[in-house]
């Protein structure tokens, strides 16, 4: 490195995280610790029937039992599970009615962060969206909108109260509470998060968005996720993340699952940028996500688009299990790392259904000392007539301090699929960056000239106005990073 | 315009130019001439500032600025074009967008706003034609999967539309046929006024007969060793480097 460079790279780690702020308000905060009495407690805040208690007990019972995974490419922290608080909720009124009733601290921070939550002031019906504040939802917005149509658009909470048998036919269906030691964690400790059903034939006329935001200190975000497709239905969703800039580690342990039944199609995105840390790797989100989808019926599609650009550490596995014969999946990736930062993240495409299709897309950038890892699973069931799978995996380096590493697993038991792998890595030359700032470019909005032409395949599978904010995104998380 | 003094440079601590001396006046055409290895294509990276090149001695002034104090990108919104001998490819970055953050670059450094996205295309369309450049390339990602020849006619385009001061143009006949020459020399030749100037390197004297320079020199083991019309360039032509290299040699031996 040049000493040029080494500026550069001085100037990125004093390049503050834009979402840093933390928002002061009187919170309802559980005591730290993990327990049947936190679960308890849990259940009931949420007032929650028996047998979601039942299910949350059965799943903390399981993770007791459960080992620390070993086989990830980075060394996992020590994570003290007693160290945690599992509830963290805005003091407030019971039941919110009207954004009147949401405190205006909650309002500012999410208009803040630009999210507005008053209807009025978004542009004629863009995007529906579920603020989700530490534990809890505090606003979804046009939900009498999305009424008309039988979309329900609502917290995960009040679908329990008041969508019980959709709940109960769906929690867990795709994502099993024995599925891995974080999806038994989320299971047992769950606290909001975003329910959403469109109903046969409608297709949902507006996006719909979750945008999480962590806060309180010493907290750990587990949101659950349900969306469901009935036949011929149609939507795209988008979630959002960012979190105040501390020292210590927070960790965060999402469960999404999506069913899509015949004929129906899903599209979730997902823009995260959590609080990556500081230069020296200094506190951080611990992102360590279940997200899993499943064709259920016949021509059904499923597809999954992420922009990871933030955490201290990315663990996650978007998937689709394609039952329904002809069904899709289809997986978009781009993930930054820089500094310390470090990502494994990839898919899982598990054909069941005759002449099932999918596709993967990934696109890994490292800068600094990060270290980005792609790993996928293709599986194609001995029932899988005729499947294909297309995978792409390129890795762009940024310095030569970085790393990326590339795990394709494929496991075929159909000899009439069809399976091709193609993969690249490399690095943003000094030639390019001559290039372009020969002909007057700032050697900053060049990489992320570069970079954005590099990730322009997964960008363009963005909603519109998301692909905007994630160029910019892409752009800001580069800056400094090269001379 | 520019003046070069005395220029010294290496690269990987290997001498390349030993101590260069040129003077451009606008409105010029001078010829760079030279055989294989005599830092050629050096001066034009030099002069456009690549990190790789380390000048040793010497001094660079454009409009009586010190050129060697700038970085690249700077030195580009002075009025500084290179047109690459290899242009490289960036994939997904449309050469549209590519020459619209340019031009607004350059723009903004001379507190100018950014073109009116009308008026940038209109400028885009005239340009075209002043070179002959395909539309179709122009909304292209940015060289990828050009042809050698495409690339080339896109290094002009380039020029067309950022109308720089001094454009010097790196073995630009390099690789071309000969329709493909003239119509980069055609591009070329609407492009030159009395406020511009231009360095043309080049190996072979078949690209002056369409460029015609106003000055020829030949460089030679980092110096430039003869300097004339461009009655020079067809003497080299007919004569070969090697005249030059026992010339050169036999001066020295004196």
């Amino acid at each position: 490195m040049s000493t040029k460079d080494d500026e550069m790279l001085k100037e990125l780690a004093l390049e503050e995280y834009k979402y840093g702020f933390t928002t002061d308000i009187e919170m309802d905060i559980a005591p730290k610790g993990l327990s049947e009495d936190t679960v308890r407690l849990i259940s009931a805040k949420k007032n929650e029937p028996e047998w979601l208690l039942e299910w949350r007990l059965k799943a903390l019972r399981h993770f007791m039992k459960m080992d620390m995974p070993a086989w990830q490419n980075f060394t996992l922290p020590e994570i003290d599970f007693q160290d945690i608080s599992y509830y963290a909720a805005p003091k407030a009124k019971p039941k919110l009615n009207s954004l009147d009733e949401v405190d205006p601290e909650l309002l500012s921070t999410f208009e803040k962060l630009g999210i507005p939550l008053d209807e009025q002031k978004v542009l004629a019906g863009v995007v529906a969206v579920d603020a989700v504040f530490d534990s809890v939802s505090v606003k979804t917005t046009f939900r009498e909108k999305l009424k008309e149509q039988g979309v329900i658009f609502c917290s995960f909470g009040e679908a329990v109260q008041e969508h019980p048998e959709l709940v109960k036919q769906y929690l867990g269906s795709v994502v099993p509470q024995t599925d891995n030691v974080y999806a038994a964690l989320n299971s047992a400790v769950f606290s909001d998060g975003s329910f959403v059903y469109i109903p046969k034939g409608v297709r949902c006329p507006m996006e719909l968005s979750t945008y999480f935001r962590i806060n309180a200190e010493n907290t750990g975000q587990f949101e659950r996720t349900l969306i469901i497709a009935d036949e011929g239905a149609y939507v795209s969703y988008l979630e959002g993340c960012t979190a105040p800039m501390r020292d210590e580690n927070q960790l965060h342990a999402a469960v999404v699952e999506l069913i899509a039944l015949k004929d129906a199609e899903i599209k979730y995105s997902t823009v995260q940028n959590w609080y990556p840390g500081d230069k020296d790797g200094k506190g951080g989100i611990y992102n360590f996500v279940t997200k899993r989808g499943i064709c259920k019926g016949d021509n059904s599609k499923i597809s999954w688009t992420q922009v990871e650009t933030g955490s201290a550490i990315t663990w996650k596995y978007p998937g689709v299990i394609l039952k329904g014969d002809h069904s899709v999946g289809e997986f978009y990736s781009v993930a930054l790392t820089r500094n310390k930062q470090l990502a494994d993240t990839g898919t899982k495409m598990i054909h069941l259904g005759k002449h099932t299709r999918s596709k993967i897309v990934s696109k890994g950038i490292s800068a600094g000392t990060s270290h980005n890892s792609y790993r996928g699973l293709v599986k194609i069931g001995p029932g899988a007539e005729g499947s294909r799978n297309f995978t792409q995996c390129d890795s762009l380096l940024i310095g030569d301090r970085c790393g990326a590493h590339t795990f394709p697993y494929i496991e075929n038991r159909n000899r009439t699929a069809t399976l091709e792998h193609e993969a690249t890595t490399s690095k943003i030359g000094e030639d390019q960056l001559f290039y372009l700032t020969q002909r007057g470019i700032d050697p900053e909005k060049a990489v992320g000239l570069i970079v954005n032409g590099y990730a322009k395949e997964v960008l363009n599978q963005l909603p519109m106005e998301f692909a905007v904010e994630a160029q910019k995104l892409l752009a800001i998380s580069l800056e400094g990073s090269v001379g | 315009m520019l003046t070069i003094n005395n220029l010294h440079a290496a690269v990987e601590s290997q001498e390349i130019l030993k101590g260069l001396n040129l003077e451009v006046k606008a409105g010029e055409v001078h010829a760079i001439m030279g055989p294989n290895g005599s830092g050629k294509s050096t001066l034009g990276n030099v002069l456009a500032g690549r990190e790789s090149y380390e000048v040793t001695a010497g001094e660079v002034l454009l409009d009586g600025k010190d050129l060697l104090e700038l970085s690249p990108e700077d030195r580009a919104r002075e009025g500084v074009f290179l047109a690459f001998q290899y242009p490289v490819e960036i994939p997904g970055v449309s050469n549209i967008n590519f020459l619209k953050t340019a031009l607004s670059e350059i723009r903004a450094y001379k507190g100018l706003p950014p073109l009116e996205a009308r008026d940038f295309l209109k400028m885009v369309k005239e340009k075209q034609q002043l070179v002959e450049f395909d539309a179709k390339l122009a909304n292209r990602s940015l060289n990828e999967g050009f042809s050698g020849g495409e690339k080339k006619r896109n290094e002009i385009f380039q020029l067309a539309m950022l109308e720089p001061k001094l454009a010097i143009l790196d073995e630009t006949d390099s690789g071309l046929d000969i329709d493909a020459l003239r119509i980069v020399a055609s591009g070329v030749n609407h492009l030159r006024s009395k406020d511009n100037a231009f360095i043309v390197i080049t190996h072979y004297q078949r690209l002056l007969e369409y460029i015609v320079p106003d000055f020829v020199h030949v460089l030679y083991k980092g110096r430039i060793v003869r300097s004339g019309t461009k009655e020079l360039a067809l003497e080299l032509e007919e004569k070969g480097y090697d005249w030059i290299k026992e010339t050169v040699g036999a001066e020295n031996a004196v």
